[in-house]
C-alpha cells in the first residue's frame, strides 16, 4: 500500500522500504541527521499507514471504554488518551490513541488511531465485541493522511497556516481546525519526545500541506528510522517489540494507561492478577558502555544469570551512548544495577537507567 | 588510491593488492556504496593483528544507527596491520573510503581465492542493480 505522500517520498530520495504492508520512508539521507534536526528545529513525518477508525452509534462510549485498559468514557470534548487494547487474557492486542475531537458540526464523536501492524487485527477485534450494541465502525485510514510535525519549532510553523492557536491546544488534545481554509483535525500529540502536532487531512489535500510545510525555514522530512531513535530516546514502547500479546500491561511500566476503578474492560481480571505477581519481568531502561548497541532478543544478564531480555536498542545520537529497553526480573530494576548484555556473544557492561533516557527541557 | 584498479567481493568489500618482498599484500576496505547504504556508522570491530581471514567469512563488524552488519574478508591471508585511527572516526569512511577509510591489509596466502572478485566495472554494474 502507498500513503497520499508515496510520490513525494520517492521524489524526495526517500529510501523506501516495507513497513505493515505499507511503503514507507525509512530515511531519505541521514538517520541521524533527521534525528538532531527533530531534535532542534522541526520536522515532518508521513504516519498515513497508521490505522485510523471512526465511531458511531448511540453505545460507543460504553463499548470503546470496555475494549480499553484506560477509561474513557466520560473524557472531555477535545480529550485524547493513550490506552492499551487487550484480550480476555490480558495479552496486549495494540496500543492506541483514543480521540473524543467530535464531528465538524460539533456533534460528539470518537476516532482511534492503531499501528499500522494491527489495524486488521483491531478491526476484527472490536467487531467481535460488538455483538448487538450500537457501534459502527469505518475505516478511514486510506481515504485520508497523518502528517507528524515535530520539534521546537513545530508549533510556530504550523500556526502561520491555521485558524487557530496549537499552543493554546493542551497536551493530548485536539480540534477541528482549517489549514490555509483545508479543513482537517489537529492534536497535540507525538512520538518523537519532542513538542509538536498531528494532523489528520483528506488524502488529497495531504501532498499540498507537506510540501507547504517544506517551505519554512527550518523544516525538512524524516523517516521510520530516526522516528525509531526519537521515540526510544523518549522511552515510548513500540508494539511488537515492548508490547505483544505475550506481555501483560502489568509489567509495561504504563500504569498511567490502566484505569482499575469502578469500571470493567476486556483483560482486567488479568491484569490485576499480574499486579501481585512479584516475579514478572518488567519494563526498564538500560544504558551500555561503548559504542555497541544491543538490539531485539539480546539477553541480560545478573550475577552471569540470565534475568532479561531486550525488546530495542539503538544507539542513541541525542546522548551519544547505546541505550535499549527490555523486561527484566524485578529483582533488578533498581536504577544504577549493573548488569551485562549478551550482544552477539559478547557480554557487555550496562546498568539500568531511569526512563525516559531523554526528556526535552 | 585509484578504486577503479581495486577489486571487490559482492557483499562491498574492496582489495587493493600489492607485490612486497613478503608477497602479496591487499589493503581492504568498504565500498562507497556500502557506506552510503549503511549510513550512520557509529561503531566498527577491527580483527586482531595475525589473526587468520579467510575469503567470504566474517573478518569483523560495523555497525550503525539502524543496524549491525558483518564484513567479509575479499581474501584469504593473515592480518598485518588495522586502521586503529578508524573506529573513533568512523566519518573518514564517508569522506574518503578508498584511502583513509581502510581496515586492515592482509598477507595473502592463496592467491586463487582472487579469481572470485569482480573488477571495478563489475561492481559497479552490481550496485546499479541493487542501488
Amino acid at each position: 500500500m502507498k500513503t497520499p505522500l508515496h510520490s513525494w517520498h520517492v521524489a524526495n530520495a526517500g529510501r523506501m522500504v516495507d513497513f505493515a504492508g505499507w511503503q514507507m520512508p525509512i530515511q531519505y539521507k541521514s538517520i541521524i541527521d533527521e534525528h538532531q534536526a527533530t531534535r532542534n528545529s522541526a520536522t515532518l513525518f508521513d504516519v498515513s499507514h497508521m490505522g485510523r477508525f471512526v465511531f458511531s452509534g448511540s453505545d460507543v462510549e460504553s463499548f470503546i471504554d470496555r475494549m480499553t485498559t484506560r477509561k474513557v468514557a466520560g473524557m472531555a470534548h477535545g480529550g485524547i488518551r493513550y490506552s492499551l487494547v487487550c484480550n480476555s487474557d490480558g495479552g496486549i492486542l495494540d496500543d492506541i490513541l483514543v480521540y473524543r475531537l467530535g464531528t465538524v458540526d460539533g456533534g460528539d464523536q470518537f476516532t482511534m488511531v492503531v499501528n499500522a501492524s494491527n489495524r486488521s487485527k483491531l478491526w476484527d477485534w472490536l467487531h467481535s465485541n460488538v455483538a448487538s450494541l450500537d457501534v459502527t465502525i469505518h475505516d478511514a485510514t486510506t481515504e485520508t493522511a497523518m502528517i507528524a510535525i515535530q520539534g521546537p519549532t513545530a508549533i510556530s510553523v504550523v500556526n502561520q497556516h491555521l485558524n487557530i492557536d496549537v499552543n493554546s491546544l493542551k497536551y493530548f488534545t485536539g480540534c477541528h481546525a482549517e489549514f490555509d481554509s483545508v479543513p482537517l483535525t489537529v492534536s497535540r500529540t507525538g512520538y518523537t519526545g519532542e513538542d509538536g502536532c498531528e494532523i489528520v487531512v483528506t488524502a488529497d489535500a495531504a501532498e499540498k500541506i507537506w510540501t507547504d510545510l517544506m517551505t519554512h525555514d527550518g523544516v525538512s522530512a524524516a523517516g521510520l528510522g530516526a522516528r525509531d531513535t526519537l521515540r526510544l530516546e523518549a522511552a515510548m514502547p513500540l508494539y511488537g517489540h515492548e508490547l505483544s500479546e505475550s506481555i501483560n500491561p502489568a509489567q509495561t511500566n504504563l500504569r498511567f494507561a490502566i484505569s482499575l476503578k469502578e469500571r470493567d474492560f476486556v483483560g482486567k481480571n488479568s491484569i490485576v492478577a499480574a499486579m501481585s505477581d512479584d516475579a514478572a519481568a518488567v519494563r526498564v531502561g538500560l544504558s551500555l558502555d561503548g559504542r555497541r548497541a544491543a538490539r531485539e532478543e539480546s539477553e541480560v544478564y545478573h550475577n552471569d544469570e540470565k534475568i532479561g531480555i531486550i525488546t530495542s536498542g539503538t544507539f542513541s545520537p541525542t546522548l551519544q551512548t547505546p541505550i535499549a529497553m527490555g523486561y527484566v526480573h524485578p529483582s533488578a530494576t533498581k536504577i544504577g544495577t549493573e548488569l551485562f548484555i549478551d550482544v552477539r556473544g559478547r557480554k557487555i557492561p550496562a546498568k539500568i537507567v531511569q526512563l525516559p533516557f531523554y526528556k526535552r527541557k | 588510491m585509484n578504486p577503479e584498479q581495486f577489486l571487490y567481493a559482492e557483499s562491498h568489500e574492496w582489495a587493493s593488492i600489492e607485490d612486497t618482498d613478503d608477497g602479496k599484500v591487499a589493503t581492504v576496505g568498504i565500498s562507497a556504496f556500502a557506506v552510503e547504504q549503511l549510513t550512520d556508522l557509529v561503531f566498527m570491530e577491527l580483527p586482531e593483528i595475525g589473526a587468520v581471514v579467510e575469503s567470504g567469512k566474517e573478518f569483523g563488524e560495523v555497525e550503525s544507527v539502524k543496524a549491525v552488519s558483518s564484513l567479509y574478508s575479499p581474501v584469504d591471508g593473515e592480518v598485518m596491520a588495522v586502521n586503529t585511527e578508524l573506529p573513533d572516526s568512523l566519518e573518514i569512511l564517508n569522506e574518503d573510503p578508498y584511502g583513509g577509510g581502510w581496515i586492515m591489509k592482509v598477507k595473502i596466502t592463496n592467491e586463487e581465492t582472487l579469481a572470485k572478485l569482480l573488477d571495478f566495472a563489475s561492481y559497479q554494474k552490481q550496485c546499479g542493480q541493487e542501488g
